[in-house]
């Protein structure tokens, strides 16, 4: 791309500077003969910029789907944004301000969201970006290939401290990574926590195990579609647990009652991933579950 | 070919018809109100500029130490306000189009003279409003004004400013009706369209987009008062509404308010090159339908805004494709610009250096816009020094080098005074060089990943910065050298002859300046557009000739 512009630029500048200097006014009543210009060559150099820019577009637009659509193995990395900072709580219970250690060479799945405004994840030397958005996940996700120390910015503006909204990525070899999860993670793992959650809210009175509470249970309901009371079918995700807690009566399962009361306001984002953490692990028995406490890079791997 | 040189100046023009304050407030003559536009956005362009002198002080350490982060905000924010909707969108129409479009078709002023001269006081009162703000503190939000930042969590003069560009809009739409029903109805007996000069082309697609596309950021600003004021939920996600839909509804109208600033600078392009080289335009329809197609296909690219917003992967690439499809026509401009010159007769002076600067911006403009499209690509320099640079290109680059470029041109017929042509060459290289050196580093440091709006930064941007902010200084220093010398001028240029430059076109076929009337009598046109010499004598090029 930057070498077509160069040599895009300089054939342009270069015809132009050779007119320029050939036919510069000589005579003061020079009149040049008028030239008139066929179609063919202006259908030229329409239809080739046409086709060159159209391979741009499908080389472009290629990289961009493969960046929006996140492998399935990947560890997964909660985020949110704040003003000005961010905040990654991994599935192991690890919580991190503008920090994130990851292992190289793995697969890194980040799913986002902000308590405030619009902020945007940023790690220019991996080449990705997304906004990450108040009222929504936004998905991104990366694999480092190199250890090192790596700028995460802020790229969206957000307020007063926009530009000290930076951190870092810590890519650490895998040995290294071990040992950094050994530190262990104080509060227990992600789902732990929001099991813990989902019973001081008092959830379980309503979603029971069994099925016979008010509400639907959730065993094995993550990433499964389900029917809803309108007759439409979603699929159980991040985005649609999100919104069964914070606005209840959008979308409810058939078969159940309107009755659930909304969260908002009552559990922060940061708790809302725990739930979700935990209701994800109920369909996932040894899945992200496993992944916490010691379980290090290989195990996550064979359980997911 | 009717080129008749009048040597004596008229006893009475346009300018010493009347005399005192109220004939110039109260005037309906285009003419004057076009330099009333003139004084309007040039304050504004000080203005604008003494914010961008600001930021770039700031930007020469990594380390905030000038002023406040919170001042920062405010200030790029009002450098960005002040320049887009106060000097930028009215520059070129409002000032060189108000004088030029009765002129150029042959009639005696635009079809509704009240109307422009109210679109002046909208501009004028909008701009108070703006100022006001400006003065009790300022708005921190960023000219584009993102929710819920916007609506919920800014302290700024949000409001106030909001209203100010609202009310500024109408003298927007105004200008675009005024010229599109005076380009339909009043052209000079034989001024067929395609006998149009190709700024009247370009001013009057500028003008649709004006006018169809101004409105939608009223409604946009309206909605944003409404949810800040009262609550109602329509962006914040807190109140139940979508932050993203102000996104779309924000560029809806200002990707197409890029095509206001650029296609009136394009149409002066187009001039400036055909009469500084006596030459046709090469593919006169070519260039005309050009800049319908921009036009056009601008209301339809806004979402290469979003690449990164969590709009859907296939609108992504839907808005990747229609923005390459903008792309065309403004490549097709500068291919028929270029081969214009080829065997023509082409004169050093001033204007013309000021259209080859443009050229050269916009093809390093429009090339890193072919980046910004690719969506791959756009992802890595959304939001950073990279987009800063491209549009800076596009919007100082291109419009204002035509702005200059079209103001020295028109120079000797606005005021019947010549400019000392000296000074003008040295100004117009002075801000070749000291905007190539403002501007290119910055597509470095955005491909290097500095974002945009960044108050501190880390060191290693520091060198690419120091660079930055040198080239600004000599950009300053470029723009104003012309401001002092187009002054002086006024009153002690050397008188002009009604056609100096030995142009074409029916502006250069009435006397400097032009009586209030324009023309002592309605000009007849059986001549095709830029035809320095007859048709038939024309030579034919064609590929396999090349």
């Amino acid at each position: 791309m930057w070498s077509l512009t160069i040599v895009i630029g300089f054939v342009l500048t270069l015809l132009i500077l050779y007119f320029a200097i050939k036919y510069r006014r000589r005579d003061e009543d020079e009149i040049p003969r008028p030239i008139r210009a066929s179609h063919r060559l202006e259908a030229v150099w329409i239809v080739v910029p046409f086709f060159v820019t159209m391979g741009i577009f499908a080389w472009g637009a290629g990289i961009y789907y493969r960046m929006y659509r996140p492998p399935e193995e990947a560890i997964d990395v909660y985020v949110v944004g704040k003003q000005w900072m961010w905040k990654f709580q991994h599935l192991d219970g690890h919580r991190e301000i503008n920090e994130l250690h990851v292992p190289v060479g793995r697969k890194v799945k980040l799913t986002m969201t902000t308590e405030d405004v619009i902020h945007s994840f940023f790690v220019p030397a991996f080449r990705i970006k997304m906004d990450v958005v108040p009222g929504k996940y936004s998905t991104i996700w990366f694999e480092p290939t190199k250890a090192g120390r790596y700028h995460l910015f802020c790229a969206e503006y957000c307020g007063t401290s926009h530009s000290g909204m930076i951190g870092w990525i810590d890519v650490l070899e895998a040995p290294e990574y071990q040992a950094w999860l050994g530190g262990g993670a104080a509060g227990g793992s992600l789902s732990a926590s929001g099991e813990q959650l989902f019973q001081q809210l008092a959830c379980n009175t309503c979603h029971k195990a069994d099925g016979t509470g008010r509400g639907p249970s959730l065993q094995g309901a993550f990433g499964k579609p389900v029917q809803l009371s309108n007759g439409q079918r979603v699929e159980v995700d991040e985005a649609y647990v999100r919104e069964s807690i914070t606005n209840p009566k959008a979308k409810v399962v058939a078969g159940y009652e309107p009755i659930m009361p909304t969260f908002q306001g009552q559990v922060s984002e940061e708790q809302l991933v725990q739930l979700i953490a935990y209701i994800r692990s109920l369909s996932n028995a040894k899945g992200s579950e496993s992944q916490a406490g010691s379980a290090g890079a290989q195990q996550t791997k064979q359980t997911q | 070919m009717n080129i008749e040189v009048v040597e004596q100046a008229p006893r009475t023009h346009y300018l010493n018809a009347t005399y005192g304050l109220k004939s110039w407030l109260l005037t309906r003559d285009h003419k004057r109100i076009a330099l009333l536009y003139l004084g309007s956005v040039t304050f504004f362009f000080a203005l604008g500029g003494m914010f961008a002198s600001a930021i770039r002080l700031e930007l020469l350490t990594p380390q905030g130490d000038m002023m406040q982060a919170e001042t920062y905000n405010r200030v790029f924010t009002m450098h960005g306000i002040a320049m887009v909707f106060f000097f930028l969108i009215p520059s070129i129409p409002a000032t060189l189009g108000n004088f030029l479009v009765p002129l150029m078709i042959g009639a005696k002023d635009l079809a509704f003279p009240k109307l422009n001269l109210l679109s002046w006081y909208i501009y004028n009162l909008g701009a108070l409003f703006t100022l006001i703000a400006i003065v009790t503190g300022g708005v921190d939000t960023g000219w584009t004004f993102y929710t819920p930042y916007s609506t919920t969590y800014s302290n700024g003069n949000v409001l106030l400013t909001g209203v100010g560009i609202f009310i500024t809009g109408f003298s927007s739409i105004l200008t675009g009706l005024n010229f599109i029903v005076t380009i339909h109805t009043m052209r000079a007996p034989g001024l067929t369209w395609f006998r149009l000069p190709l700024f009247i082309w370009s001013n009057y697609a500028a003008s649709l987009v004006m006018v169809l596309g101004t409105p939608v950021i009223a409604i946009t600003i309206l909605l944003l008062a409404v949810e800040r004021v009262a609550h109602v939920g329509i962006f914040d996600p807190a109140l139940g509404g979508d932050p993203v839909l102000f996104q779309h509804l924000f560029w809806f109208y200002s990707h197409p308010a890029v095509y206001i600033m650029v296609l009136p600078a394009m149409g002066v392009i187009s001039e400036l090159i055909a009469n500084m080289t006596r030459k046709n335009i090469f593919g006169y329809r070519f260039v005309a339908y050009s800049s319908l197609a921009i036009a056009v296909f601008g209301f339809l690219v806004w979402g290469h805004h979003l690449f990164v917003s969590t709009q859907s992967v296939y609108a992504g690439m839907v808005f990747s494709i229609l923005s390459y499809a903008v792309g065309i026509p403004s490549a097709v401009k500068v291919f028929n610009w270029t081969a214009t010159l080829y065997k023509s007769s082409i004169s050093y002076n001033t204007p013309i250096l000021y259209a080859f600067g443009f050229i050269g911006f916009f093809i390093i403009g429009g090339m890193t816009g072919f980046f910004l499209a690719a969506l791959g690509i756009d992802v890595h320099v959304h939001d950073t020094y990279f987009v800063v640079a491209h549009f800076h290109y596009i919007m100082v680059g291109g419009t204002i080098m035509g702005y200059l470029g079209g103001l020295h041109y028109w120079w000797p017929k606005i005021t019947g005074r010549m400019y000392p042509e000296g000074w003008a060459r040295f100004a117009a290289l002075v801000i070749f060089v000291g905007f190539n050196l403002t501007f290119f580093p910055q597509f470095l440091l955005g491909y290097m990943g500095m974002p945009r709006r960044y108050y501190a930064y880390p060191p290693e941007f520091q060198v690419l910065n120091v660079m930055s902010s040198a080239g600004a200084s000599i950009l300053g220093v470029g723009y104003l050298v012309p401001l002092i010398y187009l002054a002086w001028s006024m009153r002690y240029g050397p008188k002009a002859v009604s056609n100096p430059w030995g142009a074409f076109g029916l502006e250069w076929q009435t006397s400097s300046p032009p009586p209030t009337e324009n023309f002592k009598e309605t000009p007849v046109v059986t001549w095709e557009a830029y035809e320095f010499r007859p048709r038939h004598e024309a030579e034919v090029i064609d590929i396999t000739r090349h």
